[in-house]
């Protein structure tokens, strides 16, 4: 199980691009931390996810 | 009246907050990345802290679609918004010491730019410009404090709007999913908020006071 944003889910073996396409975002618009480090955007297809990772999508929205 | 002496306005400062406090508010600099409704809203509420060294940028102008939300003035219409507010914040804080970059910030100039200040306020308005200030600081200069804001445009109730720490150098405030494009765009007293929310972040990690 993986910790996003705070709830458990079974995304284990996932990568950080397909996690976030899944969830309908665009990876132009956020910050994704793991276990506390920030996943460079270029890693995000690379970034496979393990059991008991935390990862922190953060979304941004437009506004200022 | 003559204003008051560079002494007269730190004691000020020092019976509200307290010398501690105070010596750090005064010892600190920051940089405010963007002078709109977040930025200038920020900037304003540091330097009337006290911070002792704000470092502002943007590269626009003072539009008059501005004024419902940004702290300019219509006879500052057409001035760079780096020169309008260290105006209006050299009223507010006459000893602070502003550096003021007219500049567009980008992933090849930020390192430089932003070298000086421990602590970082994004307060951009496009979300991927967000996005792209936030993964530059946390991937080149991970020693920063960087605090942010998403989600804050419309009249829903301001009770949404929070402080969240990320990680622990990270911090974003807004509610996270009010975009400018959806609904009737920044009011004012919400945008208001919302850089309250980024600029109490910023003192209480100046203060040493580093949970949300």
């Amino acid at each position: 199980m993986v910790k996003i944003n705070g709830e458990m889910l079974a995304k284990d073996g996932m990568n950080v691009a397909d996690v976030l396409a899944e969830m309908n975002i665009n990876p132009q618009n956020v910050a994704v931390e793991l276990n506390e480090e920030i996943v460079p955007k270029a890693s995000y297809g690379s970034t496979v996810l393990s059991d008991g990772d935390v990862l922190e999508v953060v979304r941004f929205v437009g506004g200022g | 009246m003559p204003i008051p002496t560079r002494e007269e306005m730190y004691r000020a400062l020092e019976e509200r907050h307290g010398k501690e406090l105070q010596r750090k508010f005064a010892a600190a600099s920051v940089a405010v990345c963007g002078l709109g409704g977040l930025g200038s809203n920020i900037a304003i509420a540091l330097a009337r802290a006290g911070v002792g060294n704000l470092h502002i940028i943007d590269f626009d102008c003072v539009d008059i679609s501005n004024l419902n939300r940004q702290q300019y003035f219509p006879e500052q219409l057409g001035m760079p918004k780096t020169q309008a507010l260290s105006d209006t914040l050299s009223r507010i804080a006459p000893y602070c010491n502003i550096t003021a970059d007219c500049v567009k910030l980008t992933e090849e100039n930020i390192p430089e730019l932003l070298r000086n200040e421990a602590v970082i306020c994004e307060a951009f308005d496009k979300a991927c410009q967000k996005a792209m200030l936030v993964n530059c600081v946390l991937e080149k200069m991970p020693e920063k404090y960087l605090v942010s804001g998403s989600g804050m445009a419309g009249l829903s109730t301001a009770n949404t709007i929070v402080t969240k720490k990320i990680t622990k150098r990270f911090y974003v405030c807004g509610d996270g999913v009010s975009d400018v494009s959806d609904g009737i765009g920044l009011v004012s007293s919400r945008v208001m908020v919302c850089a309250a929310h980024e600029a109490n972040a910023v003192l209480r990690i100046i203060a040493g006071e580093t949970e949300a």
